[in-house]
């Protein structure tokens, strides 16, 4: 049987904490472009407005189609980010848009959704056992690619989002220790940048012992610890060495400032310093819509995009802020028990990566905009001012829409 | 486990996220408070201050327009440097200084180049503000003074300290605040409110328009207009008799408390602190420790008042029945009060009665009425507290109330008094014989005494001196209008007042006589000593007089004190004379005796005791008020005439 609508099957839950995001977003965006002279809200409205018959075209086509040319449009996705080298318009030190005419766009917001389908294209072969190293490794190659495309423009907020796919391969049966080496890395990382190397080492050294002699006679492996703890106090002092030697100033100084190891209010500070204060100030219920004399006054930098969520925080104080995050939640939540219910591997590993990106975003954004992540660009989902974003996002997430609503089909 | 991992981060991380916000919304209150110094400003509309008058209606203190330089320091363009110090009269290294000044506390924000420019100064400038960028004017009202004298009464104006502006809410770091004088204790009236205005700015600190469309801006209001109880015709003559003296001239209109004049000398110029000259000024006069131009001496200067307190000794003694108008002492040129002990006497000598007693000022009476009054009671103690009861019923020996900042107590001895200074007892009526003639316990300040005439002109009731007459739309404080009755018989009133006249006729003061003004009066004369050079050197007593007039209906009392001035009728006694005709007349008939005291200067006595030599006094512009006015150079009024503007543009 044939669908005879685009809408049917579709999930309404979804759709609907979707539109609420969208609208909410425009309406903060309306708010933070009152003290600046662009019409900010104007361009988004006709962005939002254009998504309609975005959605109307993802939904029309045919499920199958996704999966079929997962490779062709992962493909093109990558020459879109190469092409950036070589016809890329630079914003803001950034070379990472197309422009055409006054419009401009960013590929790399497409291509976390042409990666999460060949991710899903390459993992659906039903003759892909990730316990095997070599496909370990040509699954890591497929998130790698766009990375090292990525990074280089450079754009390290959207390469950082490709990190949250270990997970899906994770879920996918790749050894948890990937996943656990990704954490204590992480750990580490931070606590050498708290603490001197030395006392890091003395402490996984310390750990290793007490691991050592806890397990059994057996498993004592005196080898295996100390190459543990030589890799150990290796990675600390390369972090310690890349953190002095490689990272520019400006990354130490984000990083520092997070720490509490560097105080500075006015300069490398002000950004986080005044989104602090201007949802600090929002209190239980915040000031009323359109009452934000923060964001009236424009102290926050780039608010109407990656600190869109400071004017939810003043306006809207903490019941609003919480709504905002619940709605997030629930999304995700939502994402993710639609991805588990799928009949096909293709698009149960699409919607474990949807909902991993999603997530990064909203973690990442929300964490650095009150002050517990260093600063970096990444945009709030469906939130933040911008075409390239709010359609990529969008086709990202009805995409997947398309899928669940299609998986009657699959019988 | 492996469906776990990614809900359980989501969940994790989102918990995180609201404890955070939690965190940043509701417990730390600090956000709040930065976002509003952050964004909000207000801006301030400063009313002007209610103008002063006296109490025929004469307008004292009134208003002018000032002008102050304001600069933006980032503003500042390659400018000619040498033409601004000139017409803007300052040396280059000023312009530097305020320049640096400027740019330490904002290179954006707006801070006081130079302040209080009169018109003149401004009108120069005017013209070619335009070529200086980053400069530009803002307008202040200031106190114009219409008189040149009346500074202690006054008061004057200045910038409300730190202190204050912690305690008080109503003041903000650089407001104007009135200190001394009447400014001081009609503050609230004179200032008004200011108005406030929220104004929404943004991060570059530009206004971009009233926060909440002016929902919490209010409005400012004018201050209150006041009519003094001085008079200012006696006001200043008495500042010009008081030339080249130093001492305190009160004087109160004893039907009603109301001070008709206020003087203090040395004092100055209302006018030199005001404009560009005013904190120079200020500290040349506050420097002057020994001079001490900003002390009040009519308010706070405390002296033994001698003589004239043998009224109320007199008083107390009748009051307690111990004496009557015909008792009789004899004085040999003194009295003999004890083995040894023994107090002199300029009086005539012989017997006297109460009469005499007073008009001749004889000591021995007095010191006799006052045992009288001790010795009727079984204990010093307790006759000490008597009399202590019945002179503090004149209000002495404790603040009056008045409606001036500054005051002081004076001292009434009791039983107390001497509890502490014999603390093993043994004190009797001749250990303290010297109240009895206004020494040894007792000390009064000029406006005590004068009050003291007021009380005696009223035969026995005072109300509480005070200088606001009236204030519009107000009544004033009912504490001024409460009559004090005194424990003295209104009956013991008239044999003293007699006295009192006679001291015009036959006493000491006889040579002070007006013609067909009925003056009682009472002089005195103080001991004083200084340390000068590690010694203590007695100086030329202190002049007191003490009078009032008419003898029936008085209208006046006064209380006149001039330092080192010698008998109570060489200095203070003729500047009494010349104040009560003054007033009551409007007009002197003794005009030797006005050029005498006008002449008369003590400042040789002075220089005894230090300080600033007149030249340099002269050169720094603080001496007496009068006199400044001719030698200061004209630093804040310039008035326009703007009538002959007009005359000429037509």
């Amino acid at each position: 049987m044939k669908n005879q609508s685009v809408t049917n099957n579709i999930d309404w839950i979804s759709i609907i904490i979707y539109a609420l995001l969208v609208i909410l977003g425009w309406l903060n965006i309306y708010s933070s472009s009152l003290s600046s002279m662009e019409d900010t809200y104007e361009k988004q409205l006709i962005f939002i407005v254009l998504t309609i018959p975005l959605i109307f075209v993802v939904l029309s086509v045919d499920g199958k189609f996704y999966e079929k040319y997962a490779s062709i449009i992962f493909g093109i996705s990558l020459l879109t980010l190469a092409g950036l080298f070589l016809f890329g318009k630079t914003i803001a030190g950034q070379r990472c848009w197309y422009a055409i005419g006054s419009f401009t766009i960013q590929p790399s917001e497409f291509a976390k959704a042409a990666t999460a389908l060949a991710l899903a294209k390459y993992l659906s072969d039903t003759q892909i056992n990730l316990k095997d190293v070599a496909r370990q490794w040509q699954a890591l190659a497929i998130i790698i690619l766009p990375v090292l495309l990525i990074l280089p423009q450079p754009d390290p907020g959207s390469a950082l989002i490709y990190s949250i796919f270990i997970i899906v391969l994770y879920r996918e049966g790749l050894p948890s220790w990937y996943v656990w080496t990704g954490f204590v890395t992480i750990f580490l990382f931070v606590l050498t940048l708290v603490l001197e190397p030395q006392y890091v080492i003395l402490i996984g050294l310390a750990v290793i012992i007490i691991v050592h002699f806890k397990s059994r006679l057996a498993d004592r492996n005196i080898v295996l610890s100390s190459i543990l703890f030589v890799l150990i106090s290796g990675f600390v002092f390369s972090v310690d060495y890349v953190f002095d030697n490689v990272f520019k100033q400006h990354h130490r100084d984000r990083f520092n400032i997070l720490l509490g190891k560097t105080v500075d209010m006015k300069g490398i500070g002000y950004n986080t310093n005044q989104s602090e204060i201007a949802i600090g100030s929002g209190g239980w219920f915040g000031k009323g819509f359109l009452e934000g004399t923060q964001t009236k006054g424009g102290f926050v930098p780039e608010q109407h995009t990656d600190y869109i969520f400071t004017t939810v925080g003043e306006e809207w104080g903490f019941v609003g802020s919480l709504a905002v995050i619940a709605l997030f939640a629930g999304l995700l939540l939502r994402i993710i028990y639609l991805a588990e219910r799928q009949k096909t591997k293709f698009s149960r590993v699409y919607g474990y990566c949807v909902a991993g990106i999603l997530f990064m975003h909203f973690f990442v954004n929300i964490a650095m905009v009150v002050g517990i992540f260093p600063t970096i660009g990444v945009p709030l989902p469906f939130f933040s001012y911008g075409g390239s974003g709010l359609w990529g996002f969008t086709i990202l997430l009805f995409i997947f829409i398309k899928m669940d609503a299609n998986k009657v089909n699959e019988w | 486990m492996r469906k776990v991992l990614l809900p359980s981060l989501i969940i994790l991380a989102t918990s995180l996220l609201v404890m955070r916000i939690f965190y940043l919304q509701v417990v730390d209150d600090t956000l709040k408070l930065k976002s509003e110094n952050n964004a909000i400003k207000k801006k301030y509309e400063y009313p002007e201050r209610g103008y002063i008058y006296d109490r025929k209606g004469k307008l004292l203190v009134a208003n002018q327009a000032s002008y102050d330089i304001m600069v933006i320091p980032r503003e500042v363009k390659k400018i000619d440097t040498l033409e601004f110090c000139q017409l803007l009269n300052i040396t280059k290294e000023a312009f530097i200084k305020n320049i640096k000044k400027a740019t330490i506390y904002s290179p954006r924000l707006p801070s006081v180049f130079l302040s209080q420019l009169n018109k003149s100064e401004f009108a120069a400038f005017q013209e070619k503000i335009r070529k200086y960028e980053g400069f530009y004017v803002q307008k202040r009202s200031l106190r114009d003074y219409e008189v040149a004298f009346g500074a202690n009464v006054f008061g004057f104006i200045t910038q409300v300290n730190e202190k204050l502006v912690d305690k008080n809410p109503y003041y903000n770091s650089g407001d104007l605040i009135g200190r001394q004088g009447v400014e001081e204790s009609y503050e609230d009236l004179l200032r008004g409110i200011k108005g406030v205005k929220y104004i929404q700015k943004d991060k570059y600190n530009r206004e971009i328009g009233s926060y909440k469309n002016g929902k919490y801006d209010t409005i400012a209001v004018q201050g209150e207009d006041i009519n003094l109880t001085i008079d200012a015709e006696l006001q200043k003559y008495g500042e010009e008799l008081m030339i080249n003296k130093r001492g305190g001239i009160v004087a109160i209109e004893p039907s009603t408390g109301e001070i008709l004049a206020l003087v203090t000398a040395p004092s100055y110029d209302p006018g030199i602190l005001v404009g560009r000259q005013r904190s120079k000024n200020y500290t040349e006069l506050y420097r002057d420790s020994i001079a001490k131009p900003l002390y009040d001496r009519g308010l706070l200067a405390e002296y033994p008042p001698g003589s004239p307190f043998k009224i109320l000794t007199g008083l107390v003694a009748l009051q307690e029945g111990v004496i009557d108008e015909n008792t009789t002492v004899s004085c040999n040129h003194g009295f003999s009060y004890a083995r040894g002990r023994f107090m002199r006497c300029h009086c005539r000598g012989g017997a006297l009665q109460l009469h005499r007693g007073i008009y001749e000022s004889c000591n021995s009476y007095f010191a006799t009425a006052y045992m009288k009054t001790i010795n009727k009671y079984a204990k010093p103690a307790q006759a000490v507290d008597v009399w202590s009861n019945h002179i503090r019923s004149f209000g002495l020996g404790q603040f009056m109330g008045y409606d001036l900042p500054t005051g002081k107590r004076g001292k009434i001895p009791d039983s107390k008094t001497y509890k502490r200074i014999y603390p093993n007892g043994g004190w009797r009526s001749t250990t303290i014989i010297s109240n009895s003639i206004g020494q040894g316990e007792v000390v009064m300040t000029p406006i005590q005494l004068a009050n003291m005439m007021a009380t005696v002109a009223n035969q026995g009731y005072y109300y509480t001196p005070h200088i606001i007459k009236r204030i519009e739309g107000h009544t004033i404080d009912k504490k001024f209008t409460t009559k004090h009755v005194t424990t003295i018989d209104k009956k013991y009133f008239k044999p003293i007042i007699s006295g009192l006249f006679d001291v015009y006729n036959m006493g000491t003061a006889s040579a002070l006589k007006v013609e067909g003004i009925d003056i009682c009066g009472k002089t005195g004369t103080a001991e004083n000593f200084a340390k000068i050079g590690g010694q203590r050197v007695q100086l030329k007593d202190h002049s007191i007089f003490v009078a009032f007039a008419p003898k029936d209906n008085p209208k006046i009392a006064i209380a006149i004190m001039v330092e080192n001035g010698g008998f109570g009728s060489t200095i203070a006694g003729p500047i009494a004379s010349l104040m009560i005709e003054k007033y009551l007349r409007q007009k002197i008939t003794r005009l030797d005796l006005e050029k005498r005291i006008l002449a008369t200067s003590l400042q040789s006595q002075y220089a005894k005791l230090g300080g600033l030599s007149e030249a340099v006094k002269l050169q720094l512009r603080i001496s007496d008020s009068l006199l400044k006015k001719k030698t200061m150079i004209p630093t804040a009024k310039v008035k326009i005439d703007s009538t002959k503007e007009k005359k000429q543009a037509i």
